[in-house]
């Protein structure tokens, strides 16, 4: 289908501010009278606050207030609250200090005087689940259902189960979470290749390049707050309650966000202390953190310790999976490992499957959604395990995925539901294709030390949500406003998706006007930006405000020039007689027509069934046009996939043990393409960090002493333009899903799975099917390996460097 | 038990006197410097050459020209990502060499030609080339890394009007993009330099 505007490549209203140096970050705010406050953080991996004494820090020139855990609404644990006297790792914000100066602040904390009770700590999951090991918390090292619903309780497992889980084998062992479905027995009797692996992948920090700032200040009892979060409107009704506000008291305001990366989907803890250090000190308060801080307090990918069992049929088909996933939780708790399994399932449709897995607290950052949370890693260790059952049966590795593949007909995760649609194997095609897969698994591969290596993976997550609202406004100039609660965080998806409701309106994208970025001005209900989930999400609710925005106009012709709404067509920015196109409206004239009017036509009323949210942005720009708002009432019956496979060529040196990436191809299934500039980046971006994830970033922490030992950038290495192919080459499927309004879905997270796995293909591949089980892949790894030395990976430790 | 609460890099930063002069323009922002304070007494009041304009600032003796850059001179597309050379994100041009600023004392520059983003469009607002080139390949992710992309690219072409694709990967290494925007930013070099069409 050809679209005006879906489809086609445009320059997003911000792009040029990124280019000048003209985009505002939340750190480029300032206001009259700001004062700035710094962190107090916790110097020990666990422990208890006592006696704190600020006195002196109060008594300084130029600072004007402190807040402690005591000015904070207490938080149920095990949360990890903005500030804590609770410690449970290095880096955890104790108190801020607000004074006229930053530096003044900083050295206030020097005068700040109190006592430390350690803890004992734990840094490794096992060495917290075996019998006798420390608990993070000192109720417990994981949630676990209780007579009083979630509870924080201790978990532990036996010296054997620990010794076995080290050792690759099933461990006899209790979990926090189990699902299954099939029978798991009967499916692995028809398996003639059983392929029984440990693995272990280390977490890491997002590191946004954007350190997190906040500024807020209060007038006339709201809150004004400028913040750096990937979503917009996702941030009101959290923000506004963190604060304990109503929904209308709350501005929130977000230009730009340098990256998020599922750090800062919604309001993170960290944003309170803006707002009630500023109530407190009333004056506008700014909260920027460092690069080390960002470490700490920005957030970081779960680590995973597990046991996977695949059994494969002689055809080549998954019989069944049984995985066992261990999650370093961190200081929050946080891992996915049903997530990991889910994607077992939808990338190789076993017919039988099992997962069991606990989540475990440990004394070290808190850890959240990070790109594809559970399912990327998973794709990474996954890739080579297949491997090596398809080299057992005999079948070419494309092939073996492509008798696998998901497609429109297959049930996914847990519970077994449809998808919207899927057209993998289309995907496998055109990738291998562009690839020449071929030729290239038949290329010499040893030149010298250097040997070549060929991967290939695939990416999973869902991609899209449904019931969130859509609102756009005619001026009565014409101009057609689109108000989007989408976030700006550098997928350009905010402009993107209003461009659904320029299609519908069939409206020149010169005469749109994209309203955003501050709550004030009358924004939707929207999805947070997390989940690959934004272009399903709002294509749809652009089109049913859109499409609501059509019918009003259609009425308003009706009324004045006779006839019904069906006899009403619209072009040109006009609305008119199907049968006499000379007789209309221009849309400019409706928007007129709609404010004189008034009701459903102005805003005046609205739909019951809108969140709260847009019936404020609705009441503040009522009257001011002809304002089209739905909510997204549309079918949605099953699980909007995002796939992605990828294809990697790597030239591994034996004697240094490190390894380039020669050459990457990636194809995206995502339904239709909205904004190809957009999916290409998506795309791009996913790939590097998926290589980040296959050579490069790890959390390492110091089992003795709990101390992170890289927190910056160099250390824990997202990678840079020289560790990536000289060009990148993506495509997409192409194909529309029957369940969005214009067929597209997400992408953003399974474009980093794929290329990870695709990469730990390749290396697997370069080294005569050696497995690694381990992400990251590094050269030490590499050299001991070469060198045959044991390589100690089935010990499943963490924290190595 | 009492233990050292700081254990920060901020003996690093080890800080500095407190200047009304910085907090009026909203710079009473931590600031940064690579060594001790001088004991000697130092100019504070400097004219520096930024964007062509002779620029008067009363500046630290140990202040960086990222944090001159951005919180006295209002220059804010001179972003800080890790004020320790790690990032890129802060490049400027100092007699059209990229320097990272955050890594520059600004007392250093008081007879060089500083360069920021903000310098690069021309007096009636039409873009630089490099920005054009930037623009029509939609070079940007989240754009915090982007103004150092944009000036390393400036550099390059100065010095190498057509780069091969590897040159301009080389040269731009020094700029991490956590969005991993590379392919583009790399299409925007060689748009720029009239490699691609």
């Amino acid at each position: 289908m050809t679209y005006m505007h879906i489809g086609k490549d445009f320059t997003p209203p911000c792009a040029e501010g990124k280019i000048t140096g003209a985009a505002r970050y939340a750190e480029d705010f300032k206001k009259e009278g700001m004062v700035f406050a710094r962190l107090l953080t916790s110097p020990v991996p666990s422990g208890m606050v006592r006696n704190i004494d600020v006195s002196e820090a109060l008594r300084m020139d130029g600072v004007v207030g402190i807040l402690t855990a005591e000015d904070l609404p207490e938080q149920a644990r095990p949360g990890i609250p903005a500030l804590s006297n609770e410690l449970i790792y290095v880096g955890q914000p104790i108190l801020a200090v607000a004074a006229i100066s930053e530096q003044i602040a900083e050295n206030a904390l020097e005068r700040i005087r109190m006592d430390i009770e350690r803890r004992s700590f734990v840094v490794d999951p096992l060495d917290s689940l075996i019998e006798g090991g420390p608990n993070a918390y000192p109720e417990g090292n994981v949630m676990m259902r209780g007579e009083n619903g979630m509870e924080l309780r201790p978990l532990k497992w036996s010296r054997q189960a620990i010794e076995d889980f080290r050792a690759g084998r099933e461990p006899a062992a209790e979990f926090t979470t189990e699902w299954s479905y099939g029978d798991l027995n009967a499916a692995f009797a028809e398996a003639t290749v059983i392929i029984e692996e440990p693995f272990v992948t280390a977490g890491y920090p997002h590191h946004s390049l954007e350190p997190r700032t906040c500024m807020a200040y209060w007038e006339n009892g709201r809150c004004f707050f400028h913040g750096s979060l990937q979503s917009q409107s996702a941030a009101n009704a959290p923000l506004s309650r963190m604060l304990g506000i109503e929904l209308d008291q709350l501005v929130f305001i977000n230009e730009t966000t340098g990256g998020g990366f599922g750090s800062r989907i919604g309001p993170y803890s960290f944003m309170s202390i803006a707002g009630y250090l500023s109530r407190k000190v009333n004056r506008p308060v700014q909260v920027r953190i460092t690069r080390e801080e960002e470490f700490f307090i920005g957030s970081a990918r779960s680590g995973m310790q597990g046991w996977i069992k695949v059994g494969v049929k002689p055809d080549g088909k998954v019989a069944a999976v049984d995985v066992i996933i261990v999650n370093d939780g961190g200081s929050s708790g946080s891992g996915s490992g049903s997530s990991s399994a889910g994607a077992i399932s939808v990338s190789y449709q076993p017919a039988a499957m099992r997962f069991r897995g606990a989540s475990v607290f440990t004394n070290t950052a808190p850890r959240g959604a990070q790109r594809g949370p559970g399912q990327n890693e998973m794709h990474a260790i996954l890739a080579p395990v297949m491997d090596k059952a398809a080299r057992q049966l005999g079948i070419d590795r494309v092939e073996f995925r492509r008798i696998n593949a998901p497609d429109n007909n297959s049930l996914i995760e847990a519970n077994q539901g449809p998808v919207t649609s899927a057209y993998m194997r289309e995907a496998i095609d055109m990738g291998a294709q562009m690839f020449d897969w071929q030729a290239r698994i038949n290329q010499p591969r040893r030149n010298g030390s250097k040997v070549i290596g060929i991967g290939v993976g695939e990416g999973y997550h869902g991609a899209g949500n449904n019931g969130f609202d859509g609102l756009i406004r005619i001026g009565p100039d014409g101009k057609i406003y689109l108000h989007t609660g989408v976030g700006n965080l550098g997928t350009y998806s905010y402009a993107a998706t209003v461009r659904a409701a320029a299609e519908v309106l069939q409206c020149p994208w010169e005469n749109c006007e994209i309203v955003r970025a501050n709550s004030d001005r009358g924004l939707p209900h929207s999805s947070g930006q997390g989940g690959s989930n934004t272009i399903f999400t709002h294509t749809r609710t652009n089109y049913v405000a859109a499409m609501d925005a059509v019918n009003k106009m259609k009425e308003i012709a009706a009324a004045e020039l006779g006839g019904t709404v069906d006899d009403y067509s619209i072009d040109g920015s006009r609305v008119f007689k199907t049968a006499t196109p000379a007789e209309g409206l221009t849309y400019a004239e409706t928007a007129q027509r709609a404010i004189a009017l008034g009701g459903k036509y102005s805003g005046a009323e609205y739909p019951e069934d809108l969140n709260d949210l847009t019936k404020l942005a609705v009441q503040k720009i009522a009257g001011t046009g002809l304002v089209g708002v739905s909510k997204d009432n549309l079918e949605k019956n099953g699980t909007a996939p995002g796939l992605a496979i990828a294809f990697a060529e790597v030239e591994l040196d034996l004697d240094t043990g490190k390894f380039e990436i020669r050459d990457y191809t990636a194809v995206a299934e995502c339904g239709t393409v909205v904004h190809p500039k957009g999916l290409s980046h998506g795309m791009n971006g996913g790939g590097v960090w998926g290589f980040g994830m296959a050579g490069f970033e790890r959390h390492v922490y110091d089992p003795q002493n709990g101390l992170p030992a890289n927190v910056g950038l160099y250390q824990s290495k997202p990678p840079t333009f020289l560790d990536v192919p000289l060009a990148m080459h993506t495509a997409a499927v192409n194909l529309p899903d029957p369940q969005s309004p214009f067929g597209a879905r997400g992408i953003g997270e399974p474009a980093m799975g794929c290329a990870a796995a695709a990469v730990m293909s390749a290396l697997t591949d370069a080294l005569d099917g050696h497995l690694f089980n381990r992400t990251p892949v590094t050269p030490d790894m590499i050299i001991e390996h070469v060198a045959q030395y044991t390589y100690n990976n089935k010990s499943l430790k963490t924290n190595t460097f | 038990m009492s233990v050292n609460l700081r254990l920060t890099r901020r003996r690093f930063i080890k800080g500095v006197i407190y200047s009304s002069a910085a907090a009026l323009s909203g710079a009473g922002v931590y600031l940064a410097s690579a060594q001790s304070r001088p004991a000697a007494a130092v100019e504070r009041l400097l004219s520096i050459n930024v964007n062509g304009r002779t620029r008067r600032v009363d500046v630290l003796p140990q202040e960086t020209l990222a944090h001159t850059l951005r919180y006295k001179l209002e220059l804010t597309g001179t972003k800080i990502g890790c004020n320790r050379g790690e990032c890129g994100a802060c490049t400027v041009l100092i007699d059209d060499v990229t320097n990272y600023a955050c890594s520059t004392l600004t007392h250093s520059v008081k007879q060089r030609a500083v360069t920021t983003i903000e310098g690069l469009q021309s007096a009636d607002g039409q873009l630089h080339s490099v920005q054009q080139a930037f623009l029509d390949e939609l070079g940007p992710q989240c754009g915090f890394c982007t103004p150092g992309q944009v000036l390393s690219t400036v550099a390059l072409l100065k010095s190498n009007p057509r780069p091969t694709r590897a040159e301009a990967r080389d040269a731009l290494a020094g700029n991490l993009c956590r969005c991993g925007a590379y392919d583009h930013y790399l299409n925007g070099v060689m748009r720029a330099s009239g490699q691609l069409s």
